[in-house]
């Protein structure tokens, strides 16, 4: 199951610069191992604790994960998944 | 340094004025690589909380997606703190994550005085920066002068 998965800045170290990179997978987790094993040290920034990192959005298409299952979401083939960092902070 | 147009900076603090007590938040896009922000977008604080914010998920793709196919950036990300001074709380910090943005923070718990002032955030570090406000960049020490104000 090929899929797009595009990068944001501040990830593209892991990716040699590219703006977006191929994976493969069934679920948003099959396809982060994929990116890891292509491009090391991307699943730290991803997930933690088994879950996906309250630091980054990730979209399958045009849903945020965390409203279809998270990383158990599915994903198929020609998908696009998208890695945005989460914007947000406040006074505490 | 941060240069930026007055009426920018008018918008977003009248944007930080009518969001308060609750925090407000926004971007500033620009051309990328050009570090000239042309372009804001108030974005809805999917909290609604006076001491939190962050940006709705499904807006920031939508807004991103936007940025990315006219070749621009956010060049500032801008919020409001309405209790406290306009300094990145831990928080701020923990969660920065666009190295070439100005972070510019708007104060409004003077009623009658705001304070704004911009940072680089760039791993956990935070340095702030000057802001030259100018009333058009024609003038100002900014990359190319090929694009004409819009403000």
């Amino acid at each position: 199951m090929a899929v797009n998965v595009s990068i944001p800045t501040i990830l593209r170290s892991h990716t040699d610069g590219q703006k977006s990179v191929q994976a493969d997978g069934g679920t948003v987790a099959e396809v982060i191992n994929d990116l890891d094993s292509r491009h090391s040290g991307l699943k730290d920034r991803l997930v933690k604790d088994g879950g996906l990192h309250r630091f980054v959005n990730v979209y399958v298409n045009d849903e945020d994960v965390r409203f279809v299952g998270g990383l158990d979401a599915t994903v198929t083939d020609g998908d696009s998944l998208t890695i945005l960092p989460a914007v947000a902070g406040g006074m505490r | 340094m941060l240069v930026i147009r007055r009426d920018l900076v008018d918008a977003m603090v009248a944007h930080a004025r009518r969001d308060h007590p609750d925090e407000a938040c926004g971007v500033v896009a620009g051309p990328e690589g050009s570090d000239r922000p042309e372009r804001m977008i108030e974005m809805i604080n999917a909290e609604r909380s006076p001491t939190f914010y962050r940006f709705d998920s499904t807006e920031q793709l939508q807004v991103w997606r936007a940025m990315d196919a006219a070749d621009e950036e956010p060049v500032v990300i801008y919020h409001s703190h309405t209790a406290t001074e306009a300094y990145p709380s831990r928080t701020d910090v923990s969660y920065a994550s666009e190295p070439n943005a100005h972070y510019v923070l708007v104060s409004t718990r003077d009623p009658h005085e705001y304070e704004l002032r911009s940072y680089r955030i760039v791993d956990g570090v935070v340095t702030e920066e000057p802001v030259e406000v100018v009333e058009s960049y024609m003038f100002a020490h900014t990359g190319g002068d090929d694009i004409p104000d819009l403000g």
